[in-house]
């Protein structure tokens, strides 16, 4: 069964006299332990979907009846509030673009570890710090950082943090929207080799989503093209990349100058 | 690198910022020269010393140590005027480098006031529209415009047009795309190259995307820690790089030819606290490993 299965989702953004479709009917699947890439510009619809697989829209948000988001088989629409506390974090996870920003800056790494696992498990103090040890473990950052204040850690430090963090209740999905672009090609590539292998270890399945279709295809198994809310094309990665089969995917690929051989694809301009 | 004179170069530049016991060495000895008709791209990650170098050439910073040269003389406060004049600069976000409460015709007409006082002002008008027709806008629709009724793309099309409005022959340019869509990014890249053939322009293109450098450069410098630690011809350090730490850099530039599932891929990044801290040493020792390819050798 699918970890998440996205039901003929639809989006609205409603205004005073006008209502803006942000999302037209999508549908896709996301296996357990696959790792789904969700690619399009800016406006395209990508992130209004992630936030309405966590629940966080508001108004003027409006997501259409019809609409389905399930996640191992429960509609994440239907869920009500104390249900939904339990639901996030536990079961879906976010990373989103400026994620490293959002550490509490007058707390320590320890204390924002122990603000996720006591508030969901009522793990214990030195329960906790024994945990958040571990997950730091898994992304690569020492201990002695545990009583470190967010502003003395780098973007990139901060960025694995989150994912720590992320991976404290052992979620069957992560969602990161643009979870490297504030980062070095470096450091980025340290994150993803790092969150690739993490989900080899765990199992967990990503929801991966960014405009750099170069990285999509070198991190995801499957990947899903998006234009002005309406999701075009859903192949596995080599697909989408040897031989897309949207007009508007061929046109993505042509636009991105390449480091190596020609400089652009046949099809720019 | 070229054969005709260079119109900019800084010779042996250092900027030094910090206390005695505490220096940091944000540009340490950097040299290149522009040349009309030519983008030298410069790329490193951040923090590297980028802007550092865009700041010395905007003066913004002095050199600590080393000169600034504009056709072969120091740079001093009696021709700075002129120098502003020849010297322009493209900003990495399009939303805050134009003024809100200003039009498009306000933008373009200030520099042309300041630069080329003895224009009438239908002359002015028909000025504007010339640059905006250079940088493919419609004069008609986009001059009364506010900079938040333009896309992303557009504003930066408007920065390049301000910069070219007092004719200069310099554009430094600091990620002007890092900002803007990909399918946006080729439009501002191919404006770029057009206005260098037509205008002859000298233009540093600053990035830390390696793959647009390649599409606009003919020559390319690395940048780690205040240090430049190879240059040369664009095709030559790309296709052949000598430095360690360019081939690091490189290897971690996203590349669909290469998955994460494939096996060899894990220990490439092995060495990068190593290389990184051995880059970072000073050198002052330069290598030429290919015509027009030099690097600074790491301490061996």
């Amino acid at each position: 069964m699918s970890v998440l299965s996205v039901r003929n989702l639809s989006i609205d953004y409603v205004g005073a006299k006008t209502v803006f479709r942000a999302v037209k009917d999508v549908s896709f699947d996301i296996a357990p332990g696959e790792f789904f890439g969700l690619a399009g510009e800016s406006g395209c619809g990508k992130s209004t979907i992630a936030f309405a697989i966590g629940r966080l829209h508001r108004p003027p948000a409006l997501i259409r009846t019809g609409s389905q988001i399930l996640v191992d088989g429960r509609d994440v629409l239907e869920l009500d509030d104390a249900e939904l506390r339990s639901f996030r974090w536990r079961e879906v996870a976010m990373v989103f673009q400026s994620a490293m920003n959002s550490l509490n800056p007058v707390l320590t790494i320890e204390d924002q570890f122990y603000d996720v696992l006591n508030t969901h498990t009522g793990m214990s103090r030195s329960a906790a710090r024994e945990r958040a040890a571990e997950l730091l473990g898994l992304v690569d950052i020492p201990t002695d950082w545990l009583s470190a204040y967010p502003h003395q850690l780098s973007g990139g430090m901060r960025q694995r943090i989150v994912i720590a963090i992320c991976l404290a209740l052992k979620p069957k999905l992560i969602i990161m929207d643009e979870p490297t672009t504030a980062l070095d090609v470096v450091v980025q590539r340290e994150i993803l080799q790092r969150i690739h292998k993490l989900r080899q270890e765990l199992g967990f399945s990503v929801l991966f989503i960014t405009h750099d279709l170069a990285l999509m295809v070198q991190v995801s198994d499957r990947i899903g093209i998006m234009l002005e809310g309406e999701l075009v094309e859903v192949n596995d990665a080599q697909t989408i990349y040897r031989s897309p089969a949207h007009d508007y995917t061929r046109k993505l690929w042509a636009s991105m100058p390449r480091l190596r051989g020609a400089q652009i694809a046949q099809d720019a301009k | 690198m070229s054969d005709t004179a260079p119109i900019i170069a800084l010779d042996n530049v250092s900027k030094i910022f910090g206390r005695a016991d505490a220096r940091v060495y944000a540009a340490r000895s950097i040299s290149f020269a522009l040349h009309p008709g030519r983008t030298l791209a410069l790329v490193g990650e951040s923090g590297s010393g980028k802007t550092t170098a865009a700041r010395l050439i905007m003066r913004e910073y002095r050199p600590d140590e080393g000169r600034l040269l504009f056709r072969g003389t120091p740079v001093g406060n009696d021709s700075l005027k002129a120098y502003r004049a020849s010297v322009q600069m493209v900003f990495q976000d399009p939303f805050s480098s134009l003024n809100p409460t200003h039009t498009v015709r306000y933008h373009l007409e200030r520099p042309l006031r300041l630069h080329q006082p003895g224009l009438g002002s239908a002359q002015r008008q028909a000025a504007i529209s010339e640059l905006l027709t250079r940088v493919k806008l419609d004069p008609t629709l986009i001059a009364s415009k506010y900079p938040h009724e333009l896309s992303g793309g557009q504003r930066q099309r408007i920065s390049i047009a301000r910069a070219l409005a007092v004719n200069p022959e310099v554009i430094i340019a600091d990620e002007p795309t890092s900002m803007l869509d990909v399918s946006v990014r080729l439009g501002i890249l191919n404006l770029l190259n057009e206005m260098k053939r037509q205008l002859k322009l000298a233009v540093l293109y600053i990035t830390h995307d390696i793959a647009t450098a390649r599409y606009v450069a003919e020559d390319i410098m690395v940048m780690y820690a205040g240090q430049i630690v190879e240059w040369g011809a664009t095709e030559s350090v790309l296709g052949n790089p000598q430095h360690p730490y360019t081939r690091l850099l490189l290897s971690a530039v996203p590349d669909p030819d290469r998955r994460f599932a494939d096996a060899q891929f894990e220990d490439e990044l092995g060495h990068i606290d190593e290389i990184r801290r051995q880059s970072a040493i000073a050198q002052s020792d330069v290598r030429e490993v290919g015509p027009n390819h030099f690097i600074r050798p790491m301490p061996a």
